[in-house]
């Protein structure tokens, strides 16, 4: 899929789901170089700015895997949102270090950390109305919405943001040298 | 701000941004309208204590960055101590010493300069409740582009420390048991050294702002004041200690309640209590009890607590910051931006002085010792005290995981703070997307890092909500993107 942005400046919103913020800091790791990119991109949503929910967007950034009810609402509000949506780096692609307690089942993570763990004093599992659902199981985002590009790494370099970014804004189909493409 | 019939009002902030993590505030209003109730919820959970079971341990200190990308170096390092003590190894050689301090004040830099530049800059340059299009790091580059750059500039040098000692900027591999896995080579430490000037001086600005900020608005010295404990690590002489000590907490007239204590033996001091309608638990001070004995932890702790700091120029700012409080305690919550800026200003005098040391570019770096079945390590992240204790099986994997990191310890706190400020801005006012930011800033000062905190980082809704006493939900106000407050109840 490839669009051709023909507005002045292209609309980006970013988010993080069940993520470490990582993949974000990558993204700021581009240093000076944001205030070349801010001359062509504006940003929607955001970690870094107080705008709380995604409008009308040219690209989406979803950093991070699915692990409560509000991941997946925030995720699909992104897919309405966005026409062009990437999965940022390991969690956002498949799961992550997030998805490593599929290995076990929610209520022996919860019992872990709330009953039986060193210190703990009123040991309960909290459960006020107020806590969203947690997903029994940790997903990425291809198997809840569409996804049109993955972004690897953990994080991805913030060479790689750069390069994919600029490809989008030059209407061309983003594509990473080797160098830039790595998973760890 | 429409009120229903019987008078109880429900506000939403969704979600709170600049900040990290996912969470949201309930207020809870009583008959008169006054804010009897404030809590601060997390709503996140990620279950690193079980699913860390069964691993190998050396594995740990490159699992635990994945917690959390903006301090993963300070997850590395208190890891890396606890598997120190895994394989038996209890000192290190002076290079790898040095080289682990390198590499966390490189740590502390960047994180630091990122929350105050990046994320909390906005609130005190431009005002609480200023258009929020603007209040942000682009309104920060537009108006003021030579702050914003040295600040953009101040991180980076932060990160390329990093880079230069781990190989990554995130999440990159620096330790291995009992040492680190690469030596400084001349070249490296030249390059940063060639910088280091400039970032000195980036850094005596950023102290000098905040120092003007904090002493032009005493309007806002209550804003989120609370009198608290102080929790931190020092020196064995009482100095500022980022990196290792003991741990010293102190009462809000400055008395200690304990110091130079081993953080081995944290569970002795420490508990954590669960509360049903958050997944950050709720530590204290055991001595002190559930009620009395919470504390505060991060850069405001730590220069309260200290008795000076070892390098002349952030000692000086210091000296400033206590006269300012005429010798006691500052307790001001928005205090906690100047403190972190006299640590920046601190970490770039001893990134100087490490690198001018000629330890650094020793390549002695591995100390080998005899299997142990447990390991506690602690560090100064810079949000606060972060311990991680560890327990192996006789194959060396993981049985036992426990975490308390830094944003967890100010849970109370953060609550406490919301309180105070929605007692004050909130009551019998007419809510604007203004106001509601003052309870984002309160939290903000705290550069709550939530995904440590919940061991799960998500992007974060804070919604604050307004609930009659019974628990009924009266009402419901969204902020939307443009700032517009909408009634969805
Ligand atoms: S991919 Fe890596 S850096 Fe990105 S959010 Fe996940 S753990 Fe963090």
């Amino acid at each position: 899929m490839r669009e051709v942005f023909t507005v002045s400046k292209v609309r980006v919103a970013t988010t993080s789901l069940a993520g470490c913020f990582g993949c974000h800091m990558s993204f700021l790791d581009m240093d000076e170089r944001i205030v070349g990119l801010l001359e062509h991109v504006e940003f929607s949503r955001s970690p870094i700015n107080d705008i709380k929910h995604c409008d009308p967007c040219d690209i989406g950034l979803v950093e991070g895997a699915l692990c409560n009810a509000d991941n997946v609402h925030v995720l699909k509000e992104f897919r309405e949102n966005c026409k062009i949506l990437i999965a940022v780096g390991a969690c956002a692609i498949n799961g992550g270090v997030p998805a490593m307690r599929n290995h076990f089942t929610l209520q022996e993570c919860l019992e872990e950390a709330f009953l039986d763990m060193i210190g703990v004093d009123n040991p309960h599992i909290p459960n006020d109305v107020e806590i969203p659902l947690l997903l029994s199981k940790v997903h990425p985002l291809h198997e809840v919405v569409k996804v049109d590009y993955y972004l690897p790494g953990c994080p991805p370099s913030a060479d790689a943001f750069v390069k994919v970014l600029t490809d989008l804004l030059e209407g061309k189909e983003p594509s990473l040298p080797k160098s830039m493409l790595h998973y760890d | 701000m429409e009120q229903n019939q019987s008078n109880l009002r429900r506000v939403a902030i969704d979600p709170v941004t600049r900040v990290e993590g996912h969470g949201k505030v309930t207020l809870l209003l009583d008959e008169a309208n006054h804010v009897r109730e404030a809590r601060f919820h997390i709503v996140e959970f990620r279950g690193f204590e079980k699913f860390i079971q069964g691993r190998p341990y050396w594995e740990v200190p490159y699992f635990v960055q994945r917690l959390c990308g903006i301090c993963p170096v300070s997850h590395h390092l208190a890891a890396a101590k606890a598997v120190d003590q895994l394989v038996g190894v209890y000192d290190l050689t002076p290079t790898t010493e040095k080289l682990r301090k390198l590499l966390h004040f490189g740590q502390t830099l960047q994180s630091h300069a990122l929350h105050f530049f990046h994320l909390s800059s906005p609130d005190l340059l431009f005002g609480f409740g200023s258009n929020l299009e603007h209040r942000n790091i682009v309104g920060v580059i537009e108006d003021f582009p030579d702050l914003a750059l040295k600040g953009v500039r101040l991180r980076k040098y932060g990160q390329q420390v990093i880079e230069v000692i781990a190989g990554k900027r995130v999440h990159g591999a620096a330790t291995v048991p009992g040492g680190m896995n690469k030596s400084l080579t001349i070249e490296e430490r030249d390059r940063l050294l060639g910088d280091i000037d400039d970032v000195l001086g980036w850094a005596a600005d950023a102290v000098a702002l905040n120092e003007k900020i904090h002493m032009e608005h005493p309007e806002n010295h209550g804003f989120g004041r609370l009198i608290s404990n102080y929790l931190s690590m020092v020196g064995t002489n009482g100095e500022l200690e980022l990196y290792h000590g003991g741990l010293r907490a102190s009462r809000p007239d400055g008395g200690n309640i304990f110091d130079q204590f081993d953080y081995r033996g944290y569970y002795n001091i420490i508990r954590e209590e669960v509360r049903s309608w958050s997944y950050m638990k709720f530590p204290y001070l055991t001595e002190l009890g559930r009620d009395n004995g919470w504390y505060r932890v991060g850069p405001l702790a730590r220069i309260n607590n200290c008795d000076f700091i070892s390098t002349p120029l952030a000692e000086s700012a210091r000296q400033r910051f206590k006269a300012f409080a005429g010798g006691g305690f500052v307790h001001d919550t928005l205090a906690y931006h100047w403190a972190r800026m006299i640590e920046v200003l601190h970490c770039a005098e001893a990134i100087q002085e490490l690198l001018l040391d000629p330890d650094i570019l020793g390549t002695d770096l591995i100390t080998k010792g005899e299997k142990q079945e447990e390991g506690i390590g602690v560090i100064e992240a810079p949000r606060g005290t972060l311990f991680h204790h560890y327990k192996v099986n006789e194959d060396g994997t993981i049985k036992k995981a426990n975490l308390i990191v830094s944003t967890t310890s100010n849970n109370q706190a953060m609550n406490e703070s919301v309180r105070s400020v929605a007692n004050e801005y909130l009551d019998g006012n007419e809510i604007t997307e203004g106001l509601l930011n003052h309870l984002e800033v309160a939290i903000r000062a705290y550069d709550p890092c939530l995904s440590c905190a919940t061991h799960a980082l998500g992007k974060m809704p804070l919604v604050v909500e307004l609930l009659a006493p019974d628990g009924r939900m009266v009402d419901r106000v969204a902020k939307g993107s443009n700032g517009s407050i909408t009634r969805t109840l």
